[in-house]
């Protein structure tokens, strides 16, 4: 690859990426008890992407993450999302009404959990494939970022 | 905050010298010329701003702040960046005078919008009585989760995200419909290379 000079920013990144990922699901999956939630867990995840191919070029990022992918992402979440709608729709409650969505009796919450992780997914993935997408497209343009470049 | 005597002067040191620190950050990246400059200070500013919301008890907003501010939007600037030169043309004569006497005015109109705002932190407040008290007592009947602003995002105010990432997901469209025929290019190149290196290989090993 290019000169020696970006070995310390190499084998740091390649701890440090892992570890921002990690960090992305936590915030995901404790956004019910601690600050954080669909938003911040997907744009550290698109971090994270983008941190690998701002190193390691931007090649090898396609090849672990693909466009395709990325974009696929990206509708997913938003239909994931308007579907928890349409399915408070389907079950005789209003759009987005989670309490309607396993029909149960005034005081049961199993509804409102399930409604608000399945639609924090779906702000996951939209955010996270939106940001991987723009970041791509930006990216695409030019072949490869040489040292000089900066 | 306040358990012991003199946390009100420490928090009070602590907002006046991250304070401090965004205006000298900010009059940097006012005078630089350095694209590349610009886009890290700008990181920075972020970064400061968050830290300056968690000394005000905001935490989700200083978490988004760090997390969008200081992260995507920075990559998103270099990746932006690489497209257009590094240094921005000095402006000249009116450009500058008429910024200047804009921003000046509007600081003036915020500075005196907030002698009409409640005191930090203060009891009576309309956000300390009104509809905040009663989400903070419903909540844990109506949602049950612990994380009040969680439960007020995602499930009072679910449409409002809907309509947010609805716009986050039509920001990456346009982009992608925009600027995406590099992306789309590459990709292919990158998906063409994939496919000769397995025949490649078995052509070496024969």
């Amino acid at each position: 690859m290019k000169g020696d000079h970006h070995v310390i920013l190499r084998v740091v990144a390649k701890v440090l990426i892992p570890i921002i990922a990690l960090y992305g699901f936590y915030v995901q999956f404790h956004g019910e008890y601690s600050p954080g939630g669909g938003f911040q867990a997907g744009v550290i995840l698109a971090v994270s992407v983008i941190l690998y191919s701002l190193i390691f070029g931007i090649a090898p990022a396609m090849r672990a993450i693909t466009p395709g992918f990325a974009r696929f992402i990206a509708g997913l979440g938003f239909v994931t999302y308007i579907g928890v709608g349409v399915w408070a729709l389907a079950m005789g409650g209003n759009f987005l009404d989670y309490d309607a969505l396993f029909r149960e009796p005034p005081g049961g919450h199993n509804g409102q959990h399930v409604g608000i992780i399945v639609i924090e997914l779906g702000v996951l993935f939209a955010v996270a494939g939106s940001m991987v997408s723009i970041f791509y497209a930006f990216a695409g343009r030019v072949s490869e970022i040489r040292d000089e470049d900066w | 905050m306040t358990g012991f005597e003199g946390a009100t002067l420490a928090i009070d040191l602590l907002n006046i010298t991250l304070l401090i620190i965004l205006f000298v950050v900010a009059i940097a990246i006012a005078r630089l010329r350095s694209l590349f400059a610009i886009v890290m200070l700008s990181g920075i500013y972020s970064l400061v701003s968050a830290t300056w919301f968690v000394a005000l008890d905001a935490v989700d907003v200083a978490f988004t702040e760090a997390a969008v501010g200081a992260g995507i939007s920075t990559a998103l600037f270099l990746g932006a960046m690489v497209l257009t030169s590094r240094t921005a043309k000095a402006e000249k004569g009116a450009t500058q005078i008429v910024p200047l006497l804009v921003v000046i005015a509007t600081g003036a109109v915020l500075i005196y919008a907030t002698i009409d705002l409640p005191g930090f932190g203060d009891a009576t407040s309309p956000a300390n009585t009104g509809v905040g008290v009663s989400f903070l007592e419903r909540t844990y009947n109506e949602i049950a989760i612990p994380n009040v602003v969680t439960a007020v995002l995602a499930s009072y105010r679910g449409f409002d995200t809907l309509g947010e990432v609805g716009v986050v997901f039509a920001a990456g469209l346009a982009v992608t419909l925009l600027l995406g025929f590099g992306e789309r290019s590459l990709g292919a190149t990158v998906r063409r290379e994939d496919r000769e290196r397995p025949s490649k290989k078995d052509e070496e090993e024969s």
